[in-house]
């Protein structure tokens, strides 16, 4: 798809060392380096940012509330896969160690 | 993104379900997310009030802008320009939440440019002397945040984080044009003069219009006009978009100004201001509505002016922005001339 | 080497970022996008952190204790020490990109050489004014190369830019008595010196943008004494009128 000024992209931050890139809004851009200059004004001008991550919006596959269902059934009704439904390893009950 | 998921539901499901659904999340307190089904009603109203948001900032760049260049000291340039930027910032974060509900900025600019979608009135006033940067800026940023902070609880998310990011960052707008009115009124007689005029001309432009028309008896409006007002409240209100009366608002906002003004020893201009202690509020004299409706009128002066430096902007760029998809579909426009 | 030397210097760079940044100024509200008033905002901003720099370094060295703001809003057009590029008026998006290509160009290398400054106070402003021209650097070359290979409109338009702007580069390369004695003492940079690296620099760029580097066949000059162009009068009078209409005014 040919890219244009108004391509939107979406922006990503990694607010400090330590922190994994988060979603902090999106800005448009005809390419990569102009988005990532776009993103730059308008989500770093405070605080010290250590990288910044722009995506294509359309690279961004998302699941639909219709494939909720699907898509995360699976989850549900597994509670072995927490600790709570098991016998505590300590009499009184604390799981801190 | 695209609706295909929407439009698959539509296949799945009958609307009254779906409407059941949104109508739950929205008793749960939950947020309403890009790709949910919403009621047509609810996205118009959401788009309405996003994009007169978004373009009274852009818009609102305008009044304190034209005194970038003469602002008195580095420090009051740099500080005005910071915060005119971040107008532009707000301006980006709101058309980019309109945009989730489905139209293009390209389209939002359009129907701003064209007079079909409005900003809010408040800027249709002029800033007159550097005074009015300051007035501006504690004042209509002032009652901005007093109408912005519920609505960073608002039903729908992208609208919601957006506030939350304009709420963070405009804490500072009102605070700095507070400290620049401050300076003025500890300076000399003839600059505390200028200080009291632009108050003198602001007040009324923040307490009346941008808390919007009146939607209780009790905020002075007539009964007809304050039964249209609610009803359009209560609508906004029911879909969690509005949290408050304008006139709950309104109240709140004079309840913090009134103090501030003491401090800075200006007068609000408005003699039925007193303390009430039976209602624990500022009582504020009857608001003349007649001043807000003639600023909704497109033929005010500087409504005109406005409009016409947007649009101005706008087509003075148009090369840029062609030349700028030009370059990126990689072809050779350039060329042909060369 | 005497102070007054390095604050005349200092008066020199800091008019230049401050009179550039009043030009940016001018854009606000007026970009061909929401993000370019947010982009030459950013830039205007770091030049008036440049400026206020610069400018209060020179009044603290010159004898007088003149503050920033005595500076910048006391003085007169014929007082005033920026190199005429500056002041250019902004023109079109290309012609200001054409300035803001030039300027930002010679500034890299002009802070990168004055990070080693003998003045303290200099070489660590140059040590972060460095970094943000390098970004301002960035922004014109993205924005001239995109101007020149997009529409013939726009190339049109930026080649005009660049013959606009180009009679007045030179200026920024002239040597004086006092830059050489300042180079002399290491406090300063000769500004001869960076001519070359500018040159290569800006010839790289044009060439990626497929343009010539103009030949003007003219050079302006007379900043650097005061002798300004009629549309700096202007500049003056605006940047400095509310300062001016309240003597003995706080701020």
């Amino acid at each position: 798809m040919t890219r244009r000024i108004r391509t939107p992209w979406e922006v990503f931050i990694r607010p400090r060392r330590g922190l994994s890139h988060q979603h902090v809004g999106s800005v448009h851009g005809a390419d990569a380096e102009m988005a990532l200059a776009n993103a730059r004004d308008l989500y770093a001008r405070r605080g010290d940012p250590v990288s910044i991550w722009v995506v294509p919006s359309e690279a961004v596959r998302a699941s639909s509330p219709a494939e909720k269902d699907p898509l995360f059934a699976n989850a549900a009704d597994k509670p072995y896969r927490y600790p709570e439904f098991f016998v505590t390893l300590h009499e009184d009950g604390d799981e801190q160690h | 993104m695209d609706d295909e998921g929407v439009v698959r539901l539509d296949a799945e499901y009958d609307e009254a379900r779906l409407s059941a659904h949104f109508e739950a999340l929205l008793a749960a307190g939950e947020r309403i997310e890009p790709r949910d089904w919403m009621p047509e009603g609810y996205r118009r109203m959401l788009l309405r009030q996003i994009a007169q948001h978004a373009h009274s900032e852009i818009i609102g760049m305008q009044p304190e802008g034209a005194w970038l260049t003469r602002a008195p000291t580095l420090h009051r340039k740099a500080v005005l320009l910071a915060k005119v930027q971040d107008e532009a910032g707000h301006g980006l974060y709101l058309y980019a939440a309109a945009e989730t509900l489905g139209v293009s900025r390209a389209e939002l600019l359009d129907a701003l440019h064209s007079g079909h979608q409005r900003y809010a009135a408040t800027f249709n006033h002029p800033a007159l002397t550097w005074a009015d940067a300051g007035a501006i800026a504690w004042l209509t940023d002032g009652a901005a945040v007093v109408n912005q902070v519920p609505l960073c609880q608002t039903s729908y998310g992208p609208y919601a984080r957006a506030m939350r990011r304009v709420c963070q960052e405009e804490a500072f707008h009102v605070r700095q044009g507070y400290d620049m009115l401050h300076a003025l009124c500890q300076g000399t007689p003839q600059q505390k003069e200028m200080a009291q005029d632009a108050v003198n001309r602001w007040w009324l432009p923040a307490v009346a219009l941008m808390f919007g028309p009146p939607d209780t008896v009790a905020g002075g409006a007539d009964a007809r006009t304050a039964a249209m007002g609610a009803a359009v409240t209560r609508r906004s209100m029911a879909w969690g978009i509005k949290r408050h009366t304008n006139d709950e608002l309104r109240q709140r906002f004079v309840d913090q100004v009134v103090p501030q003004a003491e401090r800075l020893g200006l007068t609000l201009p408005d003699p039925g201001i007193r303390w009430n202690e039976e209602r624990g509020h500022y009582d504020f004299g009857p608001i003349d509505w007649r001043v807000f409706r003639d600023s909704l009128g497109d033929g005010s002066l500087v409504a005109r002016q406005r409009l016409a430096h947007r649009v101005a902007a706008h087509e003075d760029g148009a090369w840029v922005r062609e030349a700028v998809d030009a370059h990126a579909a990689g072809g050779g426009d350039w060329r042909e001339a060369a | 080497m005497s102070s007054t030397d390095t604050a005349a210097y200092a008066l020199r760079l800091g008019d230049d970022a401050l009179v550039l940044a009043q030009r940016l100024c001018a854009w606000v509200t007026r970009a061909p996008t929401i993000e370019e008033d947010l982009a030459l905002s950013n830039i205007a901003l770091d030049l008036i952190g440049h400026a206020r720099t610069l400018l209060a370094h020179s009044g603290a060295l010159d004898g007088t204790g003149r503050t920033e703001d005595q500076l910048a809003y006391l003085r007169t057009e014929r007082e005033f020490r920026n190199a005429l590029l500056l002041e250019l008026p902004n023109g079109d998006f290309a012609v200001t990109l054409a300035r803001q290509l030039a300027y930002s160009l010679y500034a890299r290398l002009l802070y990168g050489e004055l990070a080693a400054s003998a003045d303290e106070v200099l070489a660590g402003f140059a040590v972060r004014a460095a970094k943000e021209v390098e970004y301002h650097a960035m922004h014109a070359t993205g924005w001239t190369v995109r101007l020149a290979r997009g529409t013939a409109e726009s190339r049109r338009r930026m080649r005009a830019g660049l013959e606009t702007v180009w009679p007045y580069t030179g200026e920024l390369f002239e040597e004086d008595a006092l830059t050489r004695r300042l180079a002399a003492a290491g406090t300063g940079v000769n500004p001869a010196g960076i001519r070359e690296s500018w040159e290569k620099a800006v010839t790289a760029v044009l060439a990626d943008a497929e343009l010539a580097v103009p030949a003007p066949s003219w050079q302006a000059s007379g900043g650097r004494e005061g002798l300004h162009t009629e549309a700096f009068g202007a500049l003056v009078a605006e940047l400095q009128s509310v300062h001016r209409q309240f003597p003995g005014g706080t701020w």
